[in-house]
């Protein structure tokens, strides 16, 4: 199938981008929506021109890495699947496609459909983590963590941090990402220790670095490809209370 | 006062705040409707009622008046700061985005709250002070006669109306997101699914259209 699409282009962080139009012909619907985007670029080192910059990893839909706004929506129109896990069958001969990166101030643009997460990163080191001291390796089962508890956590613990959940909010909110790792050490007995000052310095974290608040449009659990529920965020919210009132007690 | 400063300046302390003050509105809307059906049991029964909350309620009158303000100040003040917020969260917009969950009335929830405003002001004006009262003279403590007499000039109680279903949307998804704030819901396998608060938007919407509809249509008057 041949198809058009309308990429943005942007050299780099301080140059201006704006929309540009390529033709991707003979697509093979087996492909997947990076390899089509692969084939496109091929085209464009033979004719001498820059390749469009995407970012792009495991390629089988657990890394996180890769990410656009495919025709206004996160990851494309498929549900619960990030763009590599895309097949171009979703489309249909003379489709035109729009491809954007991540918009957020947080996500600032590095090059075309490339945009710097390390806010997430900068929010998982206020507390998106469990200390536990070296030595030998603990025995099984030696902490019994009961079935409702594990199946909560392990659905949260599926975000793969790709920030869909921001580009797909209208106020670019991360309450979803943050959430996600908040009730995904919360509800386990290892992330009891540290779970008041986690959720105060995570939610913290995540204002200073500019994102929106959750004015609860459900799009963040629309657009996720781990499909995470935005019970998760009630769960940040009541942990946020509950930790400033310890914590203003405690002063 | 350390406390208080860094709880407003969270996003979730000041969605919480909007959270609590909507709920004590529609705390307060419930209680105005059951006041207003009781046009419908004639001029005494409203009247006298009137006289009640201005007589031997008056110091109820206020208090309620004044946790209203504040409440009412407090939500305008965190709804515009988050707005504000949001809009430097996205600086650049898409120039394609389609919503794929979110509601209508969840997307207008700032333009109807800026209307909402409108409306108040213009009803406080409007029955409350007398100020600004087409279609008659305004007769402090005669409620029956203003509002039949104000419901008779159909543009006041078309504004009325539409007013309404907006305040309607606003409670919708107003409702539902202020208990997912607070977290007093409990985990659901469909939290999209809104159920409570249909029926607050659906009774408010409806309890307070049935007076100028009444006027209108000759049921009251």
């Amino acid at each position: 199938m041949n198809l058009k699409l309308h990429v943005w282009r942007q050299p780099s962080a301080k140059d201006t981008g704006r929309i540009e139009s390529y033709e991707a012909r003979d697509v093979s619907p087996d492909m997947s929506f990076l390899e089509m985007l692969d084939v496109v670029n091929e085209e464009l080192i033979v004719a001498g021109k820059r390749p469009i910059a995407f970012d792009h990893d495991c390629r089988e839909g657990i890394c996180g890495s890769c990410g656009m706004m495919i025709n206004g929506v996160a990851h494309g129109p498929q549900k619960a699947t990030a763009a590599c896990q895309l097949h171009m069958r979703t489309f249909k001969d003379g489709d035109e496609i729009v491809i954007e990166p991540w918009r957020a101030r947080a996500f600032p643009i590095i090059k075309d459909l490339v945009v710097d997460r390390s806010a997430f990163d900068r929010i998982i080191q206020r507390g998106g983590y469990v200390s536990v001291n070296t030595g030998g390796a603990p025995d099984g089962n030696d902490i019994l963590i009961g079935k409702s508890s594990a199946d909560h956590a392990m659905d949260a613990a599926a975000c793969i941090g790709c920030g869909a959940c921001v580009a797909a909010c209208p106020n670019a909110s991360s309450s979803l990402f943050t959430g996600a790792k908040i009730t995904h050490l919360g509800k386990l007995p290892q992330g009891q220790p540290e779970r008041d000052r986690r959720v105060i310095g995570m939610v913290e974290q995540m204002d200073i670095e500019g994102f929106g608040n959750c004015s609860w449009f459900g799009e963040c659990q629309e657009a996720c490809p781990k499909e995470i529920s935005i019970d998760v965020i009630k769960q940040m919210n009541r942990d946020y209370v509950a930790a400033s009132a310890r914590a203003s007690s405690n002063e | 006062m350390n406390q208080v400063t860094r709880f407003w300046r969270s996003t979730i302390g000041r969605k919480i705040v909007m959270a609590v003050t909507g709920i004590i509105g529609i705390g307060f809307l419930l209680a105005h409707i059951t006041g207003n059906l009781l046009a419908f049991k004639g001029p005494d029964a409203i009247n006298s009622y009137s006289h009640f909350l201005h007589g031997p309620g008056a110091e109820l009158l206020w208090a309620a008046r004044v946790v209203l303000i504040v409440a009412l100040i407090l939500h305008v003040a965190a709804a515009y700061s988050l707005t504000q917020q949001s809009h430097a969260a996205r600086p650049d917009g898409y120039t394609k985005r389609v919503p794929q969950a979110s509601t209508l009335a969840s997307r207008f929830m700032r333009w109807g709250g800026v209307l909402l405003l409108v409306f108040i002001v213009y009803h406080i004006l409007h029955f409350t002070t007398g100020t600004f009262h087409p279609g008659g003279e305004y007769v402090e403590g005669d409620v029956y006669h203003n509002v039949v007499q104000a419901f008779h000039v159909w543009w006041v109680a078309v504004f009325y109306m539409v007013s309404m279903v907006f305040l309607g949307l606003h409670l919708y998804h107003g409702a539902w997101s202020s208990a997912r704030t607070l977290s007093i819901t409990g985990d659901s396998p469909h939290p999209l699914k809104h159920q409570l608060s249909v029926a607050i938007a659906v009774v408010v919407w409806l309890g307070f259209t049935l007076v100028p509809l009444g006027v209108l249509l000759g049921w009251i008057g």
